[in-house]
C-alpha cells in the first residue's frame, strides 16, 4: 500500500513532446512508471517516447485509462492544463510548472474544489511511490534511485529538503511509503492536511515526516490537525529560523510579514501536538528512526 | 514588483477611486507649474520610493507657501531616505508628489489580497486608518473586517453595504465605498495585483472619501502580461545585487554574516542558512542556484557571493537531483579558476555520481575541501570562516 499512486497507476504527461515533458517521462519510465501517453495539442495520432500522442486529455483517457497527469507546460498555459484534466476526470494531477500567476490559481482552486481531484503542486518536485526493486511510480523530478520502498511517508513544501529527507531515511534502512511534494507556492492543491489524512489511513506508512517552511500558516494548521487525528509519530523540520523578516526566500510562498509565518511559531505549533521537531535538517531520519523504535 | 504611490494614484483613477489634486515632479524647474496646477491653500510634499512610513522617516512635509515648498522640494529631492521598512537602507528620493491639502474628519484602512487561507481575493478593513495595520490586528483584532470575494459571483453588491455601515459611512460616502471597493476588485483581476493599499482613506469635511495614500504590489508572475506596468518598474528603487541575481536566475539575498552559501532549492538554501547559524556561524546570503546549475550560473553565483567584503568562506550544497554530481563539480572547479578564488570552499555534494563528482573536485589540486555529509560541511565550513577572520 502507499496514498495516491502505485507501479499499477496509469499516468499520461500533458506538454509530453516538449524537452521537459520529454526528459521526465524518459526518466518516469526508466523507474517504472506505467506510463501510457502524452498530450500536446495539434500532434494528436503520433508517436512520442513510444507511446501515443493525443491532441486532448478527454482523449488520452478515453483510449488509455489514465487516471494521473504529470504537466511540464510553460506557467502561461499551465492553469488552463491542470483544468482540463480536472474536466477529463484525472484523480491524481501533478502540476511542475514554476512561476505560474497567483489569479490563475484562484480560477484552479475554485474549479478544483467542485472535484474529487488531487491536485499536487504547482511548483513542486511531483510525487513518488518507491516499490521494492528499485522502481516504482515516479511523477515528477526527483531522482528515483534515492528512494527506498518502506515505512515512513514524507510530505515537504521543498523540492531538495525532500531529498535530503528520502536519503536521510534510505540510508537508516526506514524506507518511504510515498513522498509528496506539495510547491512553494502561496497558492496550492493539496496541501499539509490533505497528505496527513491519507497517510494516517495507509497501513503501510508507519511514520510522517513533515518538511515546512516560513510563510503562511499550513504548519500551525497541520498542528492542529495532527493534535486531533494522527496517531502515528511526526517528525518535522522548519526552514527559514535565520530568514530575515518581509524577505521572499526564493518560494513565492517562503515569507514572513507582519510577524506572521515565523519558523520559531511553525515549531511551537508542531511541538504542541506532539510531533518532534529537529532544529537540524541532518536529524529528520534519526529523528524518525527513534521515534519508530520507541513504540 | 511595487509601484511608486503617483503611479499607483494614476492607476486608482481609472478605475473611479478617488485621489488627491497633484502633480509628480523629477525636476525642480517644474516645481512652480505643479504648484499653480494644484490649486490649495498648502501642499503636501511627499518623497516616492518604494516603502512605507516615509512620514516620520520625514519623507512626508506639510507646506503652507511657494518658498518653503521650494525649500523642501530641493532638500527632498535627490537625497536618500531610510524609513523603518527599508531595513536599514536607503531609497533615492527621484520623485517627488505634490498633492493638495484636506480637511480630514476620520481615517479608515483599506487593502485587498489573495489571502492564503482562503484561497480568495479578500478586503480588510479598519475603523482604524492611518495607522500600522499589523499593531491594529495585534492589540484590538476585534476592530478590523474581512470580506472574501468568491470568483464565481465576483464582489457582492451586500458587501460593500456591510463595510460602509460597519465604518458608520453615509450618503455619499456611503456610495462612494462601493465604487471604490468595485473598482478595487477589478483592479485586481485586470492587472494581476498582489496588493492593494490604501493607508489612511480619509473622509474629509464634504463627506467625500479620498485615497491619501496609495500602495500597489504586482505579481511577479504575471509580469509577462502587464507589458504596461512593466513599463513602470523602477530598478534604482531596488537592491542592485538582488536585480542581477534575477538576471541571471538566480535568487540571491544579502545578510549580514560572513559565510557565503550556494545551494539548489531555496527550501534547502534556508535550511542550509539555518545549519551555519546552528553550528555557531553567521550565513553571508540566501542563495538558491535552481535546479540548472551550469558552470555559468556557478560562476555567476560566487561572484554574488565575493561582491561582499565579509565573506570568508564558502559552503557549496548541491542535491543533485537529476543533475549528475560530476557536471557540478567540473563547473564548480571552472568557476573557482574563472573568479580566482582565494578564501577556502567547502563542497557537498550529493546524489546521482557522487564519488565520481568529489574525487573531480579532489584532484582539481584547488583548494576545494569535500564534506561527507551535509553536518560535516557545516562545521568545517565554520570553523574555517573564524580561522580567517582572525
Amino acid at each position: 500500500m502507499s496514498i495516491l499512486i502505485d507501479q499499477n497507476t496509469k499516468v499520461i504527461c500533458q506538454g509530453f513532446t516538449g524537452k521537459q515533458g520529454s526528459f521526465h517521462s524518459e526518466q518516469a519510465m526508466a523507474y517504472g512508471t506505467q506510463m501510457v501517453g502524452g498530450v500536446t495539442p495539434g500532434k494528436g495520432g503520433s508517436e512520442h517516447l513510444g507511446l501515443p500522442v493525443f491532441n486532448t486529455v478527454k482523449q488520452a483517457v478515453a483510449a488509455t485509462g489514465a487516471t494521473a497527469s504529470m504537466i511540464y507546460v510553460p506557467p502561461a498555459f499551465a492553469a488552463d492544463s491542470i483544468i482540463e484534466a480536472i474536466d477529463a476526470g484525472i484523480k491524481v494531477i501533478t502540476c511542475i510548472t514554476e512561476g505560474i500567476p497567483v489569479a490563475d490559481m484562484l480560477k484552479v482552486k475554485a474549479v478544483l474544489t467542485q472535484s474529487d481531484a488531487y491536485l499536487i503542486g504547482p511548483n513542486c518536485p511531483g510525487l513518488i511511490t518507491p516499490n521494492d526493486h528499485g522502481s516504482g511510480c515516479k511523477i515528477g523530478i526527483m531522482p528515483g534511485h534515492i528512494h527506498l520502498a518502506g515505512r515512513v511517508g514524507i510530505v515537504s513544501r521543498s523540492g531538495t529538503l525532500t531529498y535530503e529527507a528520502v536519503h536521510q531515511t534510505t540510508q537508516n534502512g526506514l524506507g518511504q511509503s510515498t513522498c509528496i511534494g506539495i510547491g512553494g507556492d502561496p497558492i496550492q492543491g493539496m496541501d499539509f492536511i490533505d497528505c496527513l489524512r491519507l497517510f494516517e489511513e495507509d497501513p503501510q506508512t508507519e511514520g510522517i515526516i513533515l518538511v515546512g517552511e516560513i510563510g503562511g500558516q499550513a504548519e500551525e494548521e497541520a498542528a492542529e490537525f495532527i493534535q486531533q487525528q494522527v496517531t502515528k509519530p511526526v517528525v518535522a523540520y522548519i526552514a527559514g529560523v535565520t530568514a530575515p523578516a518581509g524577505k521572499r526566500m526564493g518560494h513565492a510562498g517562503a515569507i514572513v510579514s507582519g510577524g506572521k509565518g515565523t519558523a520559531g511559531a511553525k515549531s511551537e505549533a508542531l511541538e504542541a501536538a506532539g510531533v518532534t521537531v529537529v532544529a537540524s535538517p541532518t536529524d529528520m531520519g534519526s529523528a524518525m528512526l527513534t521515534r519508530l523504535n520507541r513504540r | 514588483m511595487n509601484l511608486h504611490e503617483y503611479q499607483a494614484k494614476n492607476l486608482f483613477q481609472h478605475y473611479q477611486i478617488p485621489v488627491p489634486k497633484g502633480r509628480v515632479i523629477d525636476d525642480l524647474m517644474d516645481l512652480e507649474s505643479a504648484l499653480a496646477e494644484v490649486k490649495s491653500s498648502g501642499w503636501v510634499i511627499k518623497a516616492q520610493i518604494h516603502a512605507g512610513a516615509r512620514g516620520k522617516a520625514g519623507g512626508v512635509q506639510l507646506v503652507s507657501d511657494e518658498a518653503e515648498a521650494k525649500v523642501v522640494a530641493k532638500r527632498l529631492l535627490g537625497s536618500h531616505l531610510a524609513t523603518i521598512q527599508t531595513a536599514g537602507k536607503k531609497l533615492p528620493v527621484n520623485a517627488l508628489l505634490i498633492e493638495e491639502t484636506l480637511t480630514i474628519q476620520q481615517e479608515f484602512y483599506l487593502s485587498l489580497l489573495v489571502d492564503r487561507a482562503t484561497k480568495r481575493h479578500t478586503f480588510v478593513i479598519s475603523a482604524a486608518g492611518g495607522m500600522d495595520i499589523e499593531l491594529v490586528a495585534e492589540a484590538s483584532p476585534e476592530k478590523i473586517l474581512t470580506v472574501s470575494v468568491d470568483p464565481v459571483v465576483g464582489l457582492m453588491a451586500y458587501q460593500c453595504r456591510e463595510v460602509g455601515f460597519a465604518l458608520g459611512l453615509t450618503g455619499n460616502a456611503f456610495k462612494q465605498l462601493s465604487t471604490i471597493m468595485k473598482g478595487f476588485y477589478q483592479l485586481a483581476l485586470d492587472k494581476d495585483v498582489a496588493l492593494l493599499e490604501i493607508n489612511p482613506l480619509v473622509l474629509t469635511n464634504n463627506n467625500e472619501l479620498i485615497a491619501l495614500d496609495a500602495k500597489v504590489n504586482i505579481d511577479s508572475n504575471a509580469l509577462y502580461r502587464q507589458a504596461d506596468l512593466v513599463a513602470m518598474r523602477d530598478i534604482r528603487q531596488e537592491d542592485e545585487r538582488e536585480a542581477k541575481a534575477a538576471d541571471h536566475q538566480l535568487n540571491y539575498i544579502a545578510l549580514e554574516g560572513n559565510i557565503g552559501c550556494m545551494v539548489n532549492g531555496a527550501g534547502l538554501a534556508m535550511a542550509t542558512m539555518d545549519l551555519i547559524k546552528l553550528n555557531g556561524g553567521e550565513p553571508a546570503n540566501f542563495l538558491d542556484v535552481g535546479g540548472g546549475a551550469t558552470p555559468d550560473r556557478v560562476a555567476e553565483a560566487f561572484k554574488l557571493i565575493l561582491s561582499s567584503q565579509e565573506v570568508k568562506s564558502i559552503l557549496v550544497n548541491i542535491f543533485g537531483g537529476i543533475v549528475r554530481c560530476d557536471l557540478i563539480a567540473e563547473g564548480i572547479i571552472q568557476a573557482v579558476q574563472d573568479v580566482g578564488l582565494t578564501i577556502p570552499v567547502v563542497v557537498r555534494l550529493e546524489g546521482t555520481n557522487v564519488a565520481l563528482g568529489r574525487q573531480k573536485l579532489a584532484d582539481s589540486g584547488l583548494s576545494i575541501i569535500t564534506a561527507n555529509g551535509l553536518a560535516e560541511a557545516a562545521e568545517k565550513v565554520v570553523a574555517l570562516a573564524k580561522e580567517h577572520q582572525q
